[in-house]
């Protein structure tokens, strides 16, 4: 029966990651890569990884895949351009290198005869990978690389945001909206005085108002 | 299932992870591939955790998907960032950090 179960999240895994690794869309590689994490808490599962399963599947496939999803809606779904950049005999070099990768590996887990990987694993002992076994574990023997991995969090968390954070004054479309207000303004702007009309009594007759332009390109020649 | 199986399903995707982030340009869907050869990593580690009946391994495997967030939060804030200023969201366009 674990076998059964074994081959179909396994062939559930390599699917999504072929879907991960070909889908042209990147939202559809973002739900491709979904399938392939809940197969892979199958996998974990069945190793009496209970623990890691759950927080695949809430943190993962859950927490981690709505940034993904959040992120390619922002900058939207676009298809790759078909046109390859360093041909198509860079292209082919790179799946042949891949596939070579494979090839080693899978000759380096079957064919090096260790007895460790023939077997079944250790014999089942109850509470092995179950949330209490996981916290007392963290909590005495990894409690430093567990303070550590928080602040890796709040690092990464603030790196984020100074990154992606809005800055003033670059170039970009929004901000050219502000540049049109003028930024010097005449004496005696916003008091009583330019209420009752002291500062340019004759705006409209003579020069223009203060602050105004003369079409559209920016120039300003009211004022003081 | 014997052990050599899950290490079996972990070097296979990971070699599509890896063949993924040689091929595809979108800095996203390389991000994707990462993801892919992370969990191949820990889908090794909790089998060998299994093997010897150790819980170390799990522990290692989450440290791991902590290392994985930070690095999704980067590289999508990256990403972001790109996007901000117009770039192109293509990592062979962006070169101008070549050597």
């Amino acid at each position: 029966m674990a076998a059964v179960f074994f081959f179909i999240a396994g062939i559930g895994a390599i699917a999504g990651a072929i879907g991960v690794a070909t889908v042209r869309n990147p939202f559809y590689a973002v739900l491709a890569l979904v399938s392939h994490l809940l197969s892979l808490a199958a996998l974990f599962l069945l190793l009496r990884a209970e623990f890691i399963a759950a927080a695949q599947v809430v943190v993962y496939a859950g927490a981690v895949m709505v940034l993904y999803v959040f992120v390619v809606a922002y900058v939207g779904s676009q298809d790759e351009p078909v046109r390859p950049v360093g041909g198509p005999g860079l292209r082919l070099a790179s799946i042949v290198f891949a596939v070579l990768i494979a090839v080693e590996l899978l000759i380096a887990v079957l064919g090096s005869g260790l007895k460790g990987i023939d077997g079944r694993g250790a014999p089942y002992e109850a509470g092995f990978g179950s949330p209490a076994a996981i916290g007392e574990l963290l909590l005495t023997r990894f409690l430093f690389p567990f303070e550590a991995a928080s602040f890796l969090l709040l690092m990464a968390a603030v790196g984020a945001v100074v990154l992606a954070r809005r800055r003033g004054g670059l170039e970009g479309g929004e901000d050219e909206v502000l540049r049109a207000i003028p930024t010097r303004l005449p004496k005696g702007a916003g008091s009583i005085a330019e209420g009752v009309g002291d500062i340019n009594p004759t705006g409209d007759i003579g020069r223009p108002a203060i602050g105004a332009t003369t079409g559209g390109d920016g120039k300003e020649e009211g004022g003081w | 299932m014997d052990i050599g199986w899950y290490l079996t399903v972990s070097a296979i995707v990971f070699c599509i992870g890896a063949g993924g982030v040689m091929v595809r340009r979108s800095p996203l869907v390389i991000l994707l591939c990462l993801e892919l050869m992370l969990n191949a990593a820990n889908l090794d580690l909790i089998a060998f955790s299994r093997m010897w009946g150790n819980g170390d391994g799990q522990i290692f495997a989450i440290i791991v998907m902590v290392v994985a967030a930070c690095e999704v939060c980067i590289g999508l804030g990256l990403v972001v960032a790109m996007f901000r200023r117009r770039l192109p969201i293509d990592v062979d366009e962006m070169r101008e950090l070549h050597g």
